[in-house]
């Protein structure tokens, strides 16, 4: 039954009205969730995870997949590291999942004391990649591609204010990469969240950003920001004339992973049930839509010690750039 | 202005399609219920309902999830007044003279007042957000760090009466306010802060509402259980049609007020970030500044009542404003509502006002049919909110402490917050037998965090100039019309003792 | 105690708080980085400082006897009203203790017989309904209207099958 009818009629019940209704159990399976699962967003309401997490949900909802209902549950502290920590607690629980972004490699470098390590986490599958694009106003005439934008980046110095979503988030590290490739430094500004972000672009209020394609695209199509450069290796079939960093010879290429993780020892039935689940999501037609729309990079299935291969890997690159930067370029003190 | 009538009225025919005002309707009654429980708001009914809206088009989607925000506002009011606690941050300053009128067992008249108070609020919201949307979301743009700040410091210096006789303790009050709000994550160096004995509870920060159950629930019923020493307290009713029309006729002493603040709400509401709470704060802090009687707010005052009910349903309309024309969500709520946009593959931004019209006029519409319908339903239920009031007390207490429970656990689903809630509870408690006053505690930690924040950004992009905060026309404004909202209550007391001499 | 004596603990109360709090901010920049503005601990530093002066200066005004409290001296909690509010918090502390082990409902159960029936001295009829018409009021608005899960702690298997009928 649909969650509409239930949400109503369970208030009616709640009020007194009174109403019961009975639905048949799932079809057995090995494994499969007894009580309603615990859908952990490492960050805020109204973001891009948070986004993710709830179209995920009703989707289970709609195409009825799950016997239970997923709970969408944000815990931004610390850059996720309440997030992190909560399902390090919930070791060998069946019943807890993870959407992640990128802090979830940086926040426990950046945060030594957390005593987290995401290699424990039981990695069930990868979503999608993000992509990051340079931006500047419209107004900016002077500013026409990368080289330009240098320059007028040199010609300002401190006075330049790049707008981001915070120190630690992706954004900041990529600011730090150019700061280094390109030897300038800028101020950071740090807001909170992606939108923000881009109405202080649009408002002159800051002068650059490296925003996800999904914050920028509707102020681009209305004339109000243009993309500089994007940071992927190829270029994107949205943005065919967008150069991509290293056509012009500066070595910069950054993604922002979107996967989902369960906690520590989870057990081998429950993993493969999750992996199913999100690998039927993955394929499904509205989540492929919303892919393209999104500007997420949605080709490749990654799934259970693939994508534990791919953390690795992720891990120790996030590793050696804020070794590279430095921290401190990151964190702003 | 005659394109504008003709999309409305496309907008609103939308909004009477059978299926589209079922929502509405059943969007409303929902939303009232939620709202009315203490720690849950118009945040959890849109998020919990947003699913359902996979089922039915995008247009009759938005319009439920419009109508339970709607019905949220209102209802949140009810448990503000009836219980004492606010349902919602956006219903606190409601509590300030809702409660001390529903001990004195006029809370029909409360509770009226609210609603046609909220009526007013939306509907004037809805009429300006007809007219305007497009020159104030340039105006919205205008609005860097700066203006943000100085909106705050206005935010400020409108409580400036709100506290106490004893002037150190209503400091003291502010300040802990200001101080709990800097528990969590720092944004600016990403850094966690005052995590004390690394619990890792503290790492999301203190949500208002554990400080305001905390406050208003568990303590103000503590305090109401050793007034009364646990006898029934019986309030008689009077539900006579007679009586309602009384209260509506009460009207006049508060339309003004409502006006105002409906107006004021839906500015402040329009501004990304700002959102319905201090709107609604802001909207009660002018009532009492500019009130021929600011001795009665706080001691049961319809317009104390009227002004933050009217300014916190218009905010929630302006809200929607940056929500659609710049993706930016002006409230937790709107951000959510913005989350089922893109997922339905409507991209807010400046061009859905001209590319999906039929999208926008509907939810134009629907809020015009949402606001008529919930003040309806509203007006029609509350004898039977009263009839809570008629409980025993120790009936009623417990039951009160339960929803304080769940209702702290509900918004970050940890028992640590609860513990926090008690704990609050209690130090309230006994700091209000001491004469401290607790709502500038209350108010402090809503906008603590946004003026810290936009003071520093302010300062990284000015390279740590001050100067940044009079150099800029919107935001000397708003500084300059602060410094005067201090003087004027000085001036005023200046001129008083004058007169009695001449 | 008296009113006196309740204001002095907590003037020295809320200065203890106060420099546990700025000692706590001590732990990040709390001066003016330059050409940043103040540093992320700056903000809770300064503030709980002015914390600190609002109650040295409400432990001033108890030494000249400045405000009604530092001259009352009458009980700050009298014997009825500490067994009232005493009984009340004791009953809500339980309840969150017993959230822990036996899950919120069961511990909801305990807390509303308790206090209806032994506080509140209310008939049988009024204590059963209550006791029960509570729980069974937030489980349907919670669990199953809002899908928000209250910790069931040991108690969750029990729920399996509800949850079998309602999801």
């Amino acid at each position: 039954m649909n969650i509409a009818r239930r949400g109503i009629l369970a208030l009616a019940g709640a009020l007194g009205i009174g109403a019961m209704i009975a639905s048949a159990p799932g079809v057995a399976q090995d494994w499969e969730p007894k009580k309603p699962v615990e859908f952990i967003i490492m960050a805020g309401t109204g973001g891009g995870a948070d986004q993710i997490a709830r179209l995920l949900q009703g989707l289970i909802e709609k195409k009825d997949l799950s016997p239970r209902p997923f709970i969408p549950i944000n815990k931004p502290g610390g850059s996720g590291a309440e997030a992190l920590r909560y399902l390090q607690d919930k070791a060998g629980d069946d019943h807890v999942v993870l959407v992640t972004l990128n802090s979830f490699y940086t926040t426990p470098i950046i945060q030594q004391d957390l005593g987290v390590d995401i290699s424990n986490f039981t990695p069930i599958g990868r979503m999608a990649l993000d992509t990051f694009l340079l931006w500047v106003n419209t107004d900016r005439e002077d500013i026409t591609d990368l080289d330009s934008y240098v320059d007028a980046v040199k010609a300002a110095g401190m006075e330049w204010k790049v707008g981001g979503t915070g120190s630690g988030q992706e954004d900041s590290i990529l600011t730090a990469m150019m700061e280094k490739e390109f030897g300038y430094e800028v101020t950071y500004i740090p807001f909170p969240g992606g939108g923000t972000v881009a109405k202080n672009l649009v408002g002159n209020h800051i002068d650059s950003t490296v925003n996800n394609p999904a914050e920028q695209n509707e102020f681009m199509r209305a004339g109000n920001t243009k993309p500089l450069v994007q940071f992927t290796p190829e270029r994107m079939q949205s943005y065919p004339d967008v150069p991509t960093a290293q056509e012009l010879g500066h070595d910069i290429v950054y993604f922002m992973q979107r996967s989902i993780n369960g906690p520590p020892d989870m057990s081998p039935e429950a993993r493969d049930w999750y992996i199913n689940l999100f690998k039927t999501l993955f394929e499904s037609e509205e989540w492929q839509t919303f892919c393209v729309e999104d500007g997420l990079t949605c080709d490749e299935w990654v799934a259970g010690d693939d994508l534990a291969a791919f953390h690795a890997e992720q891990g120790k690159r996030h590793q050696e750039l804020i070794e590279s930067v430095g921290a401190a370029a990151i964190t702003g003190e | 202005m005659e394109s504008i009538l003709l999309s409305l009225s496309g907008g609103l025919l939308e909004a009477f399609q059978p299926l589209n005002l079922l929502m509405i309707v059943i969007g409303c009654v929902v939303g009232l219920f939620i709202g009315a429980m203490p720690g849950l708001g118009s945040v959890n009914g849109v998020a919990i309902l947003l699913p359902i809206t996979f089922l039915v088009p995008p247009n009759a989607a938005i319009m439920f999830l419009a109508a339970i925000y709607y019905g949220a506002m209102y209802g949140g009011a009810i448990s503000s007044i009836t219980l004492g606690i606010p349902g919602a941050s956006t219903a606190v300053a409601t509590v300030f003279d809702g409660r001390p009128l529903a001990i004195a067992g006029k809370a029909d008249q409360a509770l009226t007042a609210a609603a046609i108070a909220s009526f007013v609020g939306g509907t004037v919201s809805v009429v300006l957000f007809t007219l305007f949307a497009p020159p104030l979301a340039d105006f919205a743009l205008r609005f860097g760090p700066p203006e943000e700040f100085a909106l705050m410091v206005l935010a400020f210096a409108t409580f400036i009466g709100l506290g106490g006789d004893d002037i150190p303790k209503t400091i003291f009050s502010i300040l802990i306010g200001l101080v709990l709000a800097t528990i969590g994550l720092d944004i600016i160096s990403g850094r966690p802060r005052l995590i004390f004995f690394d619990i890792s509870g503290f790492m999301h920060g203190i949500n208002f509402l554990v400080l305001a159950i905390g406050i208003y629930g568990i303590g103000e019923m503590l305090w109401t259980l050793e007034q009364t020493e646990g006898n029934v307290i019986v309030h008689k009713v009077n539900m006579s049609w007679r009586a309602f029309l009384t209260n509506l006729g009460h009207v006049k002493y508060y339309i003004k007020t409502t006006i105002l603040g409906s107006i004021l709400g839906y500015f402040v509401g329009t501004l990304p970030a700002a959102g319905a709470t201090p709107a609604s704060l802001m909207s009660y802090g002018l009532a009492k500044t500019f009130s021929k009687d600011p001795e009665s707010f706080g001691k049961g005052n319809v317009a104390g009542v009227a002004a933050p009910e009217a300014a916190n349903n218009a905010a929630s309309t302006g809200s929607m404003l940056p929500m659609i024309t710049l993706g930016i969500p002006g409230s937790p709520t709107t951000a959510i509502l913005l989350g089922g946009m893109i997922i339905w593959g409507l991209r807010p931004g400046p061009l859905l006002f001209t590319e999906h019209p039929d999208f926008v006029w509907g939810l134009i519409g629907s809020l015009y049919v949402a606001n008529a319908f919930t003040v309806l339903i509203n007006l029609a239920f509350i004898p039977l909110f009263v009839r809570v009031l008629t409980m025993p007390f120790t009936v009623l207490a417990p039951i009160i402490f339960v929803l304080c429970v769940v209702g702290g656990y509900a918004p970050s689903q940890t028992m640590h917050d609860v513990w926090l809630m008690l704990l609050f509870g209690v130090a309230g408690y006994l700091l209000r037998k001491l004469n401290y006053p607790v709502a500038p505690a209350v108010l402090a930690i809503v906008l603590g965090p946004l003026a810290e924040q936009s003071f520093r950004q302010s300062l990284l992009g000015s390279q740590g100039e001050v100067w940044i905060f009079f150099e800029r026309p919107i935001s000397a404004t708003c500084i300059a019309i602060a410094a005067a909202l201090v003087l004027y209550p000085v001036l005023r007391g200046l001129r008083k003792p004058a007169k009695a001499q001449a | 105690m008296t009113v006196r004596t309740a204001e002095l603990v907590m003037a020295i109360a809320t200065m203890l708080i106060s420099i546990a709090i700025m000692w706590k901010s001590t732990e990040l920049s709390i001066g003016w980085v330059p050409q940043k503005g103040p540093g992320s601990g700056a903000w809770p530093f300064w503030l709980s400082t002015g914390m600190l002066l609002a109650s040295a200066a409400t432990l001033v005004r108890w030494f000249l006897r400045a405000t009604p409290e530092s001259r009352s001296e009458e009980t700050y909690i009298s014997r009825t009203a500490f067994y009232v509010v005493g009984v009340s918090v004791g009953a809500i502390l339980f309840l969150l203790i017993a959230t822990n082990f036996i899950g919120i409902y069961f511990a909801l159960l305990l807390f509303l017989f308790f206090y209806l029936r032994f506080v509140g001295r209310h008939s049988w009829t009024t204590t059963l309904s209550v006791t029960i018409g509570v729980p069974v009021f937030i489980f349907c608005m919670f669990e199953w209207a809002l899908t928000i899960p209250l910790p069931k702690a040991i108690s969750e298997p029990l729920f399996y099958p509800i949850y079998d009928l309602i999801y």
